[in-house]
């Protein structure tokens, strides 16, 4: 494995199935347990770089590290001397001094992991960037469909909603494409981005069409925070035309399951109902992703001495 | 790690008739002597336990776990109960993997039973360093209490490097440094067997 990672197009068919192997063996080897904790990375520092809101990505983090022993800091913009105007470079070398072996970033700016990479010797893993990727969500989304259907050769994989806002859809994108997925997006033309066609992934902008073929559909939330213009004329309409309510829900397989990266907007993007239905994975989705991240650390932190 | 002083010209210790070259692999135990070693430490694990009553066998993958399988099979064969087995991976308590790097995780898979108050029988292919068995010790305290924990090894070569001491042994081996000793069984290898490789493996 590379020594960051920093984009989903970072991991080839093998290292991917590595992670998600691992993964697996975490949960077995953590799975009913009284010390739910292995000693792999003691004496290994992770700072959690957070510059954007974050509950379970940062928490999901914090407690894959603090259960493979490694010692956490927690490092929010709010509250710092980010808000004093000190630059990510600084605040990057500074951490570093302090002695980090690895830094989860979060921020919103496109790329900032990339340059964090440059800047420093340990590991750096993106949490998240901006519009662009956010690979562990995307391994986590992998490993919660390959254990619910037994594996992602060949499944079709429906992502629904903001693609264009969206690190989620674009990490998911590419790690299902590696991992030998079929991906559709299904999206409101507006919600579109330019250049999709370049993805290896299908559109379609009707989702009624698209769910009696599904194995999977991922729902996305709808990103107002980043929405500065109207994508489309009301919610109502979108939770009309986008929204997974019961009657769509009857209309995919049996066996087909539902997906959410989390935070929802219930009664948009998807109804309560769906959202709590057996079919939905969404809870499994958050435990898994503490298996997935502790994959992730283990195989980034746990041999020698980063370079 | 304390080396051995090794020229290439010695031949292995243990050697009776040496009529092979010295690059190849010997072979120490064909497949009717892991049968017949599996039997007698089933056997002898039933009389040192007194039936074997509230044993727990764990293996230590990959070989260890096919051979507690064996062990546990054998044990039912000849005294008709069904112990408890399962396999233990002790991967992420290894010291050895800022030397080595990262390796991949085998399967952790406990009986239902659990371990508190059992006498867990530790079962691993070869007894070498002891380090392996250490990490299982570690790994051990964080699942429960086991009453008592023994260890079966199919091979016993030599070179502690911690005080550890097996309570079965399938067949000491006194080997040098430089050699490996490679178990081999049908479950992975397709066949039986335990040989003496004069170079290096990757333990």
């Amino acid at each position: 494995m590379n020594r960051h990672l920093l984009s989903a197009a970072d991991l080839d068919r093998t290292s991917a199935t590595a992670i998600l192997d691992t993964a697996e063996q975490m949960d077995k080897a953590l799975a009913g347990r009284e010390v739910k904790k292995l000693p792999t990375l003691r004496g290994r520092t992770v700072v959690n770089l957070f510059f954007e809101d974050s509950t379970r990505t940062r928490t999901s983090f914090e407690l894959a590290a603090k259960r493979l022993s490694a010692d956490v800091i927690n490092f929010s913009a709010k509250g710092s001397s980010v808000s004093k105007g000190e630059s990510l470079k600084d605040t990057a070398l500074t951490l570093e001094a302090m002695g980090s072996d690895a830094v989860v970033i979060r921020h919103s700016m496109s790329g900032a992991p990339h340059r964090l990479a440059g800047w420093i010797r340990g590991s750096v893993v993106n949490a998240g960037d901006g519009t662009h990727e956010h690979p562990t969500q995307a391994l986590l989304d992998a490993f919660t469909i390959r254990r619910r259907m037994g594996r992602l050769e060949g499944l079709r994989v429906v992502i629904v909603g903001d693609v264009l806002h969206s690190r989620v859809a674009r990490s998911n994108v590419i790690l299902l494409h590696t991992l030998g997925a079929e991906v559709t997006l299904v999206a409101p033309p507006t919600l579109v981005p330019v250049g999709v066609e370049a993805w290896p992934a299908a559109v379609s902008y009707d989702l009624d069409a698209v769910l009696p073929k599904a194995d999977a559909v991922m729902m996305l939330r709808v990103q107002r925070e980043r929405m500065s213009a109207s994508y489309f004329p009301t919610q109502r309409e979108y939770s009309r035309r986008y929204g997974l309510d019961r009657q769509r829900l009857a209309r995919m397989p049996d066996q087909a399951i539902v997906m959410h990266p989390g935070p929802m907007n219930r009664g948009m993007e998807i109804a309560a109902e769906v959202a709590d239905s057996v079919r939905s994975t969404i809870v499994e989705q958050v435990s898994n992703g503490v298996s997935v991240r502790m994959a992730v650390l283990y195989l980034l932190l746990g041999g020698g001495e980063p370079a | 790690m304390a080396k051995v002083p090794e020229t290439g010209s010695n031949p292995p210790v243990s050697t009776a008739h040496s009529s092979s070259r010295d690059s190849m692999p010997r072979t120490i135990l064909d497949a009717t002597a892991v049968a017949r070693i599996v039997d007698r430490i089933a056997h002898q694990i039933l009389e040192k336990t007194g039936g074997a009553g509230d044993a727990v066998i764990l293996g230590i993958p990959t070989r260890g776990a096919y051979l507690a399988r064996r062990l546990a099979g054998r044990i039912q064969t000849f005294e008709g109960i069904e112990l408890p087995v399962g396999s233990l991976d002790v991967t992420l308590y290894r010291d050895d993997l800022r030397l080595r790097g990262v390796r991949p995780l085998e399967e952790t898979d406990l009986p239902s039973v659990g371990i508190d108050g059992h006498l867990v029988v530790l079962v691993d292919d070869v007894l070498f360093s002891g380090r392996t068995v250490r990490a299982a010790l570690d790994a051990l305290g964080d699942l429960g209490r086991p009453r008592a924990v023994q260890l079966a090894v199919l091979v016993d070569r030599g070179h502690r490097e911690l005080p550890i001491r097996a309570d079965y042994v399938g067949k000491n081996i006194p080997t040098s440094l430089a050699e490996s000793v490679r178990v081999r069984l049908s479950e992975v290898d397709g066949r039986d067997c335990v040989e003496l490789d004069p170079e290096e493996g990757d333990r």
